[in-house]
């Protein structure tokens, strides 16, 4: 139940480099007024960096494209895509999308 | 007499920009938490970390991918440097929610804002994002609501992991781990029909995962999410405009 001193300075460290790139651009861009185009490209982020991470979740493993290792996740996420189109419910989504897997794990 | 206190309290704890309300816009997420979080901590117990280290870290550090690879590099003995440098390379994409949220956040000091983004997830970002839909800002308390449920159930989580990891040997037969990419699938499709670019949106998104493949073979993972919103974004500014 000990915490050892080299874990703990990683920590901290590791918690000032994820907390800086959270904070920083809130607390800088709130009190400005973005110029038009930076809005508009800034209203396409959300939908590009979702789709990237599910393009990461799918595609890849440790960094590299695989499909080959991926193909019940691939094969899943179409059920959960209908899911989300279909009743809009995040929570019925994931449920759709954990379930699904689980089942093609079982029989493939 | 307690009907009438009832309804006033109700008026009170309701409101859509209340904090109770971004609890209850949590709630879809939870799951989603709640397994990420768990395999955080059977990888942390596996890979030798205390249950109190753990704690620490989920409570100091608060963000899955980070708390993976920190895991993973500590079991492989890397240095504290190392572990420091790639966790920040694996969380610039943040840069990027908190820069696409700062415009709903106007009017409040630098430290409410602070304390905003320091709870920032892919997937309080998502809930508030889409909650942004068609209004020009959010609702600080909201937010706390939806971060502060979202942190304690992660820490929560994660701990369960810890402590359970011990007889679990295998979690990905019950497709938990399926729960991040249901989320995030979950999350694209609720923003997509919340805004009326569905077309533009489409190949936004598109672009995004034809980018995210395209450069996977000479980036890190990390870097090809950064470079493929970045690119994804600008095609769909461009195509707004020649439209």
């Amino acid at each position: 139940m000990e915490i050892r001193w080299d874990i703990l300075l990683t920590i901290m460290g590791v918690s000032i480099v994820t907390l800086l790139p959270r904070v920083l651009p809130l607390m800088v861009l709130s009190r400005m007024q973005l110029p038009d185009w930076a809005m508009r490209w800034l209203n396409y982020v959300p939908v590009a960096v979702m789709a990237a991470l599910i393009a990461q979740e799918l595609f890849t493993a440790d960094g590299k494209l695989d499909v080959s290792r991926n193909y019940t996740e691939i094969l899943a996420a179409l059920p959960t895509f209908a899911m989300a189109v279909i009743t809009r419910s995040l929570l019925g989504t994931v449920v759709v999308g954990i379930l699904t897997v689980m089942v093609l794990r079982f029989i493939l | 007499m307690s009907e009438n206190v009832q309804t006033n309290n109700r008026e009170l704890d309701s409101g859509e920009d209340s904090f109770i309300q971004g609890v209850k816009d949590c709630i879809p997420t939870l799951l989603g938490y709640l397994s990420i979080g768990f395999a955080a901590g059977v990888v942390g117990n596996t890979s030798g970390l205390s249950l109190m280290e753990i704690t620490l870290m989920s409570s100091m550090i608060y963000a899955g991918s980070a708390q993976f690879i920190m895991a993973g590099m500590i079991a492989s003995h890397g240095s504290a440097a190392a572990i420091i440098v790639t966790v920040f390379i694996v969380n610039l994409r943040h840069l990027l929610l908190s820069a696409a949220i700062s415009p709903y956040f106007r009017r409040l000091t630098s430290f409410k804002t602070m304390l905003i983004g320091t709870l920032l997830t892919d997937e309080t970002f998502g809930v508030a994002i889409n909650k942004a839909a068609n209004r020009s800002s959010l609702s600080e308390k909201w937010m706390h609501g939806l971060n502060v449920t979202a942190y304690l159930n992660w820490i929560i989580a994660t701990l369960a992991g810890a402590f359970f990891g011990q007889w679990i040997t295998d979690p990905e037969k019950f497709g938990l781990d399926f729960a991040l990419t249901g989320m995030f699938i979950g999350l694209l499709v609720l923003q997509m029909a919340s805004r009326k670019k569905v077309l533009k949106d489409l190949i936004v998104a598109l672009s995004a995962v034809a980018i995210m493949i395209g450069t996977s073979f000479f980036l890190s993972g990390s870097m090809a999410v950064i470079a493929a919103t970045v690119i994804a974004a600008l095609i769909g500014m461009a195509v707004e405009k020649w439209k």
